[in-house]
């Protein structure tokens, strides 16, 4: 959460009326209301920015059907920076671009405060995309670039160049200004198709994987920067990835979506502490999966035994009955080495060590067979126990480390 | 520093080596470009030199050239010599003839604009795979040749021809329309013979196009009519400009089609030049008029590559 506590202390050092929502600034523009060059604006905005629901998209005809979206619903809160995450081909664009207006959903509807968007084309909805390969007009300066929706829109000229002016300060783009986009580095590209999507006011910003073509430094100070500029604007920001740790680090909520399908909708810890599925807990961080056997249950809790004999409480998900052979899940550094196996709640012979710095990954082959078992240490001066590869070792569990997962 | 123990007779030993090397990569290269210069200078600059020592010489009598110097060539082109008292009249038929020629490749070019613009962008817009097919379909007509596919079209919209018979047949018209050796059939015929050289540099431009571009064009607001005008052509232009180059030069000095077409009645410049070379007899007018052509042609790219160059430079 280092993001955020960053973006809050960068924010005050930038002046105020920047912010597009911000009604002191002196170049403020008139409230947009009812439709402004058929763009529909809505009066009454209500809470949700964006609602999905039961959205169905089927690609291709008879037997060469795919279904990219496979009724999808979910509501996106305004002012919320909304991430959809899942590997590639997992339906995510497909949704992006059908909020978007690219393509129309096969069924279902999109509802942007309150009113369906779906059958509209592109240039009547008011939302904004930044694209994955910034798609900036290369016959077009820096500047005429991020004038280009408003002057599509048909505002007056001295209104644009004070948007233009205004946008150019927010992203840090003012020298460069004249230049061509062939002329600027990708990091530079990146801001000035931020720009260009802010600078018409969009309801909703769209985010299609906008960082994946940056270096790795220049990839932090994006996220950042994306973090400051959502925050400045009060817009909502939908973001495409498939970087779990960016999803992570700048996200209010997650959407994890795997195979044209939303499996768990949360805030960062949410997903991450509780996961659903074992999908979601597989795609986000590193995680164990143990084998264990249902005794009992209730509220929400249930009595797992393993192999030794040992059991455990570990929650499960809403909605979910577990019996019988269940998965559990455990994160790597919600579980401790102990060198007495006697004292493990699984037990098992150290196999590897990986030295990462910051903290060491230890590798525990465990007794009732199965994957490795990975313990994750926080390297600290006072760590006096070292253990040796081979070593029989025990692992202990932390409160509430074990999850029961739907497989 | 090295260089200050270094004797002078080194040094120049150094320079000297150093200029022979230059002299060497230079001998190199001129010899690499000799290939060129030959095919440039036997095929390109020697007929022009021809054509421009014949345009001041005078016409003999049984066609070639009498090796005398003579500017009747040039006069001949604005006026005529009176038979009887030698005075010079002014005479603009050659000069409406060229008049003509360039507004029948205005028009051709500008036609095929229109026609070829939608055809490249459907083209372009195809599956990849099938992108080829449509290429290889518009290039069909250059298997056969421009003298057969004229008299192809001569077949189609003379008085007796598919066009005419298909409407008497249907009782459209009661006598035939006369198209053939009409303005209209040598425009047709320059429409036909051109409109694949517009088609290909365009479909080539529009290949390139990000089409991402367009979404974007579209996200920022812009209807389809401004996505067209603000985005599709301006990136297109180096196809637009291309195609238009080869069409307009081409279509100026068209010569089958206007002759079979036009039935000789109405001359291009093409049918003017060879004329001279053939029934009228006068090798330097000839000469003399394509250079005139010639010299036109190049005003003419200078003012239209001056203005879309400055286009392109403004966005």
């Amino acid at each position: 959460m280092g993001i955020a506590s960053k973006s809050r202390i960068a924010a005050p050092q930038l002046p105020r009326q920047l912010a597009c929502g911000d009604n002191q600034s002196g170049t403020h523009l008139p409230p947009r209301a009812g439709s402004l060059n058929g763009v529909i604006v809505p009066e009454q905005p209500g809470k949700d920015a964006i609602e999905v629901r039961g959205v169905r998209k089927v690609f291709g005809t008879g037997e060469s059907q795919v279904a990219a979206l496979d009724t999808v619903s979910v509501s996106i809160r305004e002012n919320e920076f909304f991430t959809l995450l899942g590997p590639s081909g997992c339906g995510k664009t497909t949704l992006l671009r059908l909020i978007a207006g690219f393509d129309f959903p096969t069924a279902g509807e999109i509802l942007l405060h309150g009113q369906d968007i779906a059958p509209l084309p592109p240039f009547k909805r008011p939302v904004n995309t930044v694209f994955q390969s910034y798609a900036l007009f290369p016959h077009m300066t820096v500047a005429q670039n991020i004038g280009f929706g408003l002057e599509m829109l048909g505002r007056p000229k001295a209104e644009i160049e004070a948007r233009v002016a205004q946008m150019l300060k927010l992203v840090k783009m003012e020298a460069l200004k004249a230049r061509r986009t062939s002329q600027i580095s990708g990091g530079q590209q990146q801001r000035v198709a931020l720009a260009r999507a802010l600078a018409p006011q969009p309801k909703v910003l769209l985010l299609d994987e906008p960082l994946s073509a940056l270096d790795y430094k220049l990839r932090k100070e994006m996220q950042i920067e994306l973090k400051r500029l959502q925050h400045e604007t009060g817009i909502t920001f939908i973001f495409v990835t498939h970087d779990q740790e960016e999803a992570l680090t700048m996200s209010d909520r997650i959407a994890v979506m795997s195979a044209g399908k939303i499996l768990q909708v949360g805030t960062p810890r949410d997903i991450y502490d509780r996961p659903a599925e074992r999908f979601v807990a597989d795609f986000i961080g590193e995680t164990n999966f143990l084998p264990g056997t249902v005794v009992s249950k209730q509220a929400g809790v249930a009595t797992v035994k393993f192999a030794s004999n040992a059991t455990i409480s570990a929650g499960y998900p809403e909605g979910f009955d577990p019996a019988g052979e269940v998965t559990l899940v455990v994160r790597p550094e919600h579980a401790d080495l102990v060198p007495d196996p006697a004292k493990g709640t699984v037990t098992g012979t150290l196999s590897n060590i990986v030295y990462f710095g910051t903290d060491t990954h230890y590798h525990v082959k465990l007794d009732g067979g199965g994957e490795n078992f990975i313990v994750r240490h926080q390297n600290s001066r006072s760590s006096v126990v070292t253990y040796e590869t081979g070593a029989k070792v025990g692992i202990q569990f932390e409160e509430d480390a074990a999850r029961v997962l739907k497989d | 520093m090295t260089t200050a123990a270094l004797s002078p007779t080194t040094l120049s030993k150094a320079a000297l080596f150093e200029a022979k090397a230059v002299k060497t990569s230079a001998r190199r290269n001129r010899l690499l470009s000799l290939p060129a210069l030959i095919i440039i200078g036997v095929f390109g600059v020697l007929p022009l030199i021809i054509i421009c020592v014949y345009s001041f010489l005078a016409a003999a009598p049984y066609g070639g050239v009498q090796w005398k110097f003579s500017t009747d060539a040039y006069l001949n082109f604005l006026f005529q010599r009176d038979i009887f008292d030698d005075t010079l009249q002014f005479t603009p038929d050659f000069l409406i003839i060229y008049l003509r020629s360039f507004l029948f490749a205005v028009v051709t070019t500008v036609i095929c604009l229109l026609l070829g613009f939608p055809t490249a962008y459907f083209m372009a817009t195809r599956p990849p795979a099938q992108r080829n097919w449509w290429v290889l379909l518009i290039t069909i007509p250059f298997w056969s040749n421009l003298l057969v596919r004229t008299l192809a079209i001569m077949f189609i919209i003379r008085d007796e021809g598919l066009i005419n018979n298909a409407l008497l047949a249907l009782g459209v018209i009661d006598k035939p329309i006369t198209m053939l050796y009409t303005n209209f059939a040598i425009q047709l015929g320059l429409l036909y013979a051109f409109l694949p050289f517009m088609v290909l540099p365009l479909y080539s431009s529009l290949e390139k196009l990000d089409f991402r571009l367009i979404e974007a064009a579209y996200d920022l607001y812009a209807t389809r009519r401004q996505v067209l005008w603000r985005v599709i052509i301006p990136l297109s232009k180096p196809g637009i400009v291309a195609g238009c180059l080869l069409v307009f030069i081409p279509a100026l000095g068209a010569y089958v089609t206007p002759l079979i077409l036009g039935g000789g009645i109405h001359l291009m410049i093409g049918d003017l030049i060879a004329q001279q070379f053939g029934s009228g007899r006068n090798w330097p007018l000839g000469c003399a008029q394509a250079l005139i052509l010639m010299a036109a042609v190049l005003v003419a790219l200078y003012f239209y590559v001056r203005n879309t160059a400055g286009k392109v430079q403004h966005g």
